[in-house]
C-alpha cells in the first residue's frame, strides 16, 4: 500500500488543524473502534463557509482527507459544499488505496454533519441534506468485547 | 541519523552475512539434487544432515527429530491437520488460545469447519494462558492442546514448561508455535515435554521460505506433502538445500549467541519501556513486564492511532509496526490487544518495537528522542485528545 505525494503532503503538514470557537456547525463522525474520527468545524457567514477547522484521530488517509475536504469546502456556498463528494475530495489528493476509500466517505459524512449541526441551530433546512448517522456517542456505547 | 533503523525484528530479519556466506555455494555450486548418487548431490545431503543436527540441537532434540517445511505457516498446518487427521478417532477436540497467530487461528476455523471442536483459552491482562483454564478445558476427546511459545505482539511468553507437563499427564499431544522464541529464549523440547515445535528461519536471521518441525519420535503425524521420499518420507518435495543450510547456521549461531546477546537486548528493551511511558502521558506496556521476549516493546499510546505514527517514524528512518486496523487491512485493530482488555482505541494505538542483534544503544536513543513530538502533534489533531483535556480542566 502506498499513498500519493498529495495524500502524504497533507498528512504531513495538514491545513486546518484545530478548532473554531464560534463555530456555525460542527460536525463529528465515525468512532474509536473502527479506528477513525473526524471532528469538523464550519464557520458560515451569509450563506458562505468563510473558516473550515478539523481534528481527526485516523490514519494517514484519514488525516489527509479532513485536510483536504477542509480545503476545498473554504469559500463555498452551502449548496456547492454539498457538492463536495467523497470521490472530489480522493481525486483532489491524487487518489487513495483501496483500503482507504472509506476514510473519504468519512471526510464527505464530516462535513455534511456540520452543515446538519449548523441547520438545526438555525431552524433551517439545507435542501438535499440528509441527517447524518455516525456519532461521535458511539464511541461511549461500544458492545463489550 | 541518515541510516535506516530496523525495530521490526519480529516481522522479519535480514539474512546475516556469515549465514549470507554459507548459502551461496548451494545456489550454483553445490547444487546437487539430495536424492542423486553423484557426488554433488551427496554435497547436499551432507549439508542437510549438518543443518538437520544444529536445529536439533538448537532446541534438545534429535536429528530424526527435524523435518524442514517451508515456514512457520506450514509447520502450524501440518501439526494441527496432521494430528486432527491421524487423532479423529479418538476424539476431535482441539485446546488452544485466543491470541495465537493466524496461521493457528485459520487452521482451527478450517478444522471447525470440518467438525472439528475448538476451545480458544482466554489469557489474562498480560496475554498469558491460565493453568487452571487450561486444566478446565481438558476432556476425554481432546485430542490437542496447541499454545503460542511467545507472542508474536505483545512478547509474553507462556508458561510451555507447565502446559507440556499437563498436556503429558492427560495423554494429550502438546504442540507450540516457537516461531518468535527459537533462536530468542532458551527451549529444551524434552524438559518441556513438546510433542511438536514449529519454527521459521527468517524470524533468526535465516532466509525467508524455510522452517522446520520438531515431531517428538513416536507421535503420530501423518505427511502433509505427498509426493517423493523426502524428509523420510513425511515432507515430499526437493529440498531447498540453501534454505536449510542457512537455517541450520543461523539457530547455530543465534542459540550460541544468546547469553551474550539476550541481557544486551532486555537492557534496550527496558530502556525504551522506562523512557518512553515516562516521557509520553498516558501510555501503557502491553504484554508482561518480565515474561517477554528480550527483545520486544510494545506500548499503546491514548488519543492517537498507530498508522499515523508509523508514517511519521518512517520519516525518521525508523521501521516499526502496530495493532491498529489500519495497518492490519481490516476494520478491527489486532486480536491479541482486544484479547488482553484493551478498548478498541487504545489497540488501535499500539506501537511495536522488535529489536534484534544489530540494534544499537544509539538508535534506541534516537526513537527515545523522536517518538515523543510526534506522539504530541498527532494529540494536537486528535478529538479524543481535544475531549480528554476539555473534560479534565
Amino acid at each position: 500500500m502506498e499513498y500519493s505525494a498529495k495524500v502524504m503532503d497533507h498528512f504531513m503538514n495538514p491545513r486546518n488543524v484545530g478548532e473554531i470557537e464560534d463555530a456555525s456547525g460542527v460536525g463529528t463522525v465515525g468512532n474509536a473502534k473502527c479506528g477513525d474520527i473526524m471532528k469538523v468545524y464550519l464557520k458560515i457567514e451569509n450563506g458562505i463557509i468563510e473558516d473550515a477547522k478539523f481534528k481527526t484521530f485516523g490514519c494517514g488517509a484519514a488525516v489527509a482527507t479532513s485536510s483536504m475536504a477542509t480545503e476545498l469546502v473554504k469559500g463555498k456556498t452551502i449548496q456547492e459544499a454539498l457538492e463536495i463528494t467523497n470521490k472530489a475530495v480522493m481525486e483532489a489528493l491524487d487518489g487513495l488505496p483501496p483500503v482507504k476509500v472509506h476514510c473519504s466517505c468519512l471526510a464527505e459524512e464530516a462535513l455534511h454533519a456540520a452543515l446538519w449541526d449548523y441547520a438545526e441551530k438555525n431552524n433551517i433546512v439545507i435542501e438535499g441534506l440528509e441527517k447524518p448517522v455516525d456519532d461521535i456517542d458511539e464511541l461511549h456505547n461500544l458492545p463489550e468485547e | 541519523m541518515d541510516k535506516l533503523i530496523y525495530f521490526d525484528n519480529a516481522a522479519t530479519t535480514p539474512v546475516r552475512k556469515e549465514v549470507l556466506d554459507t548459502i551461496l555455494p548451494y545456489f550454483s555450486e553445490h547444487y546437487g539434487n539430495a536424492s542423486s548418487v553423484y557426488s554433488i548431490a551427496r554435497e547436499s545431503k551432507k549439508a542437510i544432515d549438518k543443518a538437520r543436527e544444529q536445529v536439533a540441537n538448537a532446541l534438545g532434540a534429535e536429528p530424526a527429530e527435524i523435518f524442514f517445511t517451508a515456514g512457520g505457516s506450514e509447520s502450524d498446518n501440518w501439526a494441527l491437520k496432521g494430528i486432527a487427521e491421524s487423532m479423529s478417532s479418538k476424539g476431535k477436540h482441539i485446546i488452544t488460545s485466543v491470541i495465537e497467530h493466524h496461521a493457528i487461528l485459520h487452521t482451527c476455523e478450517y478444522l471447525e469447519s470440518k467438525g472439528f471442536e475448538v476451545t480458544y483459552l482466554p489469557v489474562d491482562e498480560y496475554g498469558k494462558v491460565r493453568i487452571e483454564d487450561l486444566k478446565a478445558a481438558i476432556r476425554p476427546d481432546t485430542i490437542l492442546i496447541s499454545i503460542m511459545f511467545a507472542n508474536n505482539e505483545i512478547g509474553t511468553i507462556e508458561p510451555i514448561a507447565e502446559i507440556g507437563k499437563i498436556a503429558k499427564e492427560n495423554g494429550i499431544y502438546f504442540h507450540t508455535d516457537a516461531v518468535q522464541a527459537v533462536g530468542h529464549v532458551k527451549i529444551d523440547v524434552k524438559e518441556m515435554n513438546i510433542d511438536m515445535l514449529s519454527l521459521s528461519g527468517h524470524k533468526l536471521g535465516a532466509p525467508k521460505g524455510i522452517g522446520a518441525l520438531y515431531i517428538r519420535k513416536g507421535v503420530k503425524l501423518k505427511s502433509f506433502i505427498h509426493g517423493g521420499a523426502q524428509e523420510r518420507g513425511r515432507r515430499a518435495g526437493t529440498e531447498n538445500v540453501p534454505g536449510i543450510v542457512g537455517l541450520g547456521k543461523a539457530i547455530e549461531i543465534a542459540v550460541n549467541e544468546m547469553d551474550e546477546v539476550t541481557p544486551k537486548l532486555i537492557k534496550m528493551r527496558d530502556k525504551l519501556i522506562t523512557e518512553l511511558t515516562s516521557k509520553i502521558s498516558h501510555t501503557k506496556l502491553n504484554g508482561h513486564p518480565v515474561d517477554r521476549l528480550p527483545g520486544n516493546v510494545n506500548l499503546s499510546f491514548e488519543f492517537i492511532e498507530g498508522e499515523s505514527m508509523l508514517l511519521f517514524l518512517d520519516m525518521n528512518g525508523i521501521c516499526a509496526s502496530s495493532g491498529s486496523a489500519c495497518t492490519s487491512g481490516s476494520l478491527d485493530p489486532s486480536h491479541v490487544l482486544l484479547s488482553i482488555g484493551l478498548p478498541h482505541e487504545k489497540a488501535h494505538g499500539s506501537l511495536r518495537l522488535t529489536l534484534g542483534h544489530m540494534n544499537t544503544e544509539e538508535e534506541v536513543d534516537y526513537i527515545i528522542e523522536k517518538l515523543p513530538p510526534i506522539v504530541q502533534r498527532l494529540r494536537d489533531m486528535s478529538p479524543l485528545y481535544e475531549e480528554y483535556i476539555k473534560n479534565n480542566k
